[in-house]
């Protein structure tokens, strides 16, 4: 939706890993947009003569765009729920394999002016809080969350996805919203996160898989294997994202 | 401009196959989504969840946009029409630019001007205690915002085809101008009027962008049917595709129910082609 997404994580690696040849088509999670930029720049620089491709949405929107034919080699999805979607209707070429993952967390304006330090607080009626809907991953674990805290909460919209929450809370129309760790830290300075501890908090795991329909089956795996190599791992773990 | 239903009116073949052309490509999206809906359980899913509470929203809403842009757009669209005044095209662009921006930023802008750190929002906030985001009124301004410029568009051409002597006999027979204005001017556009109000009411009942981004989404408050088709494509696509025909059946009914009705069967010339 907005520019919060910096096109870089900052990490500066170089490096060099197997040849491998074609135009690469990945069609990737919005939560993976400056992550996957980045690893795409490392890949391209890798393998000279391959170019890479970014389409990046919600992945229940990706996984449509697959089943309905859009040429996509790659895809990496944001929740296992749909990439299982996408196995299931038989639109993959290899096994999913997870490559990240990442877990949730609060954002709030820059300086927590409303003086945010767990989930407990967003139970105040008087706070603006935005949260995902539940019909998308970055909603259903947000209630997970509420429910493991033991929290109920009154927030003031449930947005369709997780770059819409970060936006009202960067232009400071909403207090407080449960985002992935990784938005908070793109966001820069624009908001700042409030973590949520591990016993509550929820890991959501990023699978990646060649799809069926791949043009370049060849170029698709090259990538995925870029992916869960040491260079591309440093600059998910620059983003905040985990290791698998 | 041929009236009366019997004459006959020899179409160049060029253009008929043309207009079939077009005619196609509106329709064939709205068989594809007749195709792919799931007829046997399509009552189960209309039924399901907040479908009911987005279409009472949806339809709230759109004719609160409606009202509003009809009792702001007419009167500007008359000073558009009517008064001379310098830089008076850059000001008619200016109450289209909502029609060519893209909603999304639409929505952005709104929160600019009208958010609780907005231009104006803020003293809204502070003063009277006032928070449009997130609300059901934040939902009338976002689709008002982008509905009325099919108004003032609509009934602004219509002033300006009008015959101001029309006008001008009135007022020399001693009527006042507001009395010139409601008992003369306006009925004389009422054509216009009905379809700037119909395209305006039909532009704000599918408001998508600006109403998820300046008012959210939330069940009963803010979620109108577009932004409930949205998100049921998300978990429910079956869900989407029925809903998205229920909005679409009430639209038609209404466009061609309107159009009987205030066009007649015999007007059927220049501004009103409309459904």
């Amino acid at each position: 939706m907005l520019s919060v997404v910096g096109a870089s994580c900052g990490s500066d690696e170089k490096g060099a890993a197997a040849t491998s040849t074609g135009d690469v088509t990945v069609f990737a999670a919005a939560s993976l947009t400056a992550a996957f930029t980045e690893i795409g720049d490392a890949f391209m620089a890798a393998n000279p003569d391959a170019k890479v491709t970014f389409n990046f949405a919600a992945s229940s929107e990706l996984v449509t765009q697959i089943g309905e034919g859009a040429p996509a080699d790659v895809f990496a999805s944001a929740d296992m729920g749909n990439m299982r979607k996408l196995t299931d209707a038989g639109n993959n070429a290899t096994a999913p394999q997870v490559f990240a993952t990442n877990s949730l967390a609060i954002i709030v304006n820059p300086g927590n002016p409303k003086g945010i330090v767990g989930v407990a607080d967003l139970a105040d009626e008087n706070l603006i809080l935005v949260v995902c809907a539940p019909e998308v991953p970055c909603g259903k674990y947000a209630a997970q969350i509420f429910e493991s805290a033991g929290v109920t909460v009154t927030p003031k919209s449930l947005e369709e996805n997780v770059k819409a929450v970060v936006s009202k809370v960067t232009l400071g129309e909403a207090d407080a919203g449960i985002v992935y760790t990784t938005d908070v830290k793109a966001a820069g300075a624009k908001a700042a996160g409030v973590e949520i501890p591990a016993d509550i908090n929820v890991v959501a795991e990023y699978p990646i898989a060649v799809t069926k329909e791949a043009a370049n089956v060849r170029g698709a795996q090259a990538f995925i294997d870029f992916v869960n190599g040491a260079q591309a791992q440093k600059i998910l773990a620059s983003c905040g994202f985990l290791a698998p | 401009m041929s009236r009366g239903r019997g004459s006959r009116v020899r179409l160049p073949a060029p253009v008929l196959g043309l207009a079939v052309v077009a005619l196609l490509f509106f329709a064939l999206p709205l068989i594809g989504l007749l195709w792919r809906a799931p007829w046997s359980n399509a009552w189960g899913y209309l039924t399901e969840g907040d479908a009911r509470a987005a279409l009472r929203l949806s339809l709230i809403c759109s004719l609160w946009a409606t009202l509003l842009s009809v009792v702001f757009g007419v009167p500007l669209a008359w000073l558009l029409a009517r008064v001379e005044f310098p830089g008076r095209g850059a000001v008619r662009a200016l109450c289209t630019l909502s029609m060519v921006l893209p909603p999304v930023v639409g929505g952005v802008a709104l929160f600019f001007a009208l958010g609780r750190r907005g231009l104006v929002g803020q003293y809204l906030d502070r003063w009277f205690d006032v928070r449009l985001p997130f609300t059901t009124a934040g939902v009338v301004v976002a689709q008002t915002f982008v509905a009325m410029p099919f108004l003032i568009i609509t009934v602004e051409a219509a002033l300006r085809q009008l015959d101001q002597r029309v006008e001008d006999a009135s007022r020399t027979l001693g009527a006042s101008p507001w009395y010139t204005f409601r008992r003369v001017t306006l009925p004389a556009i009422r054509p216009a009027l009905v379809a700037g109000a119909v395209l305006a009411w039909a532009r704000a009942l599918g408001e998508f962008g600006a109403t998820i981004t300046f008012a959210g989404n939330f069940p009963g408050t803010t979620q109108t049917m577009p932004l409930a088709v949205y998100l049921a494509l998300e978990s429910n696509p079956e869900q989407a595709i029925v809903l998205a025909l229920l909005l679409i059946a009430i639209s038609f009914a209404v466009l061609v129910g309107l159009r009987d009705r205030w066009f007649g069967r015999s007007d059927r010339s220049s501004t009103t082609v409309l459904a």
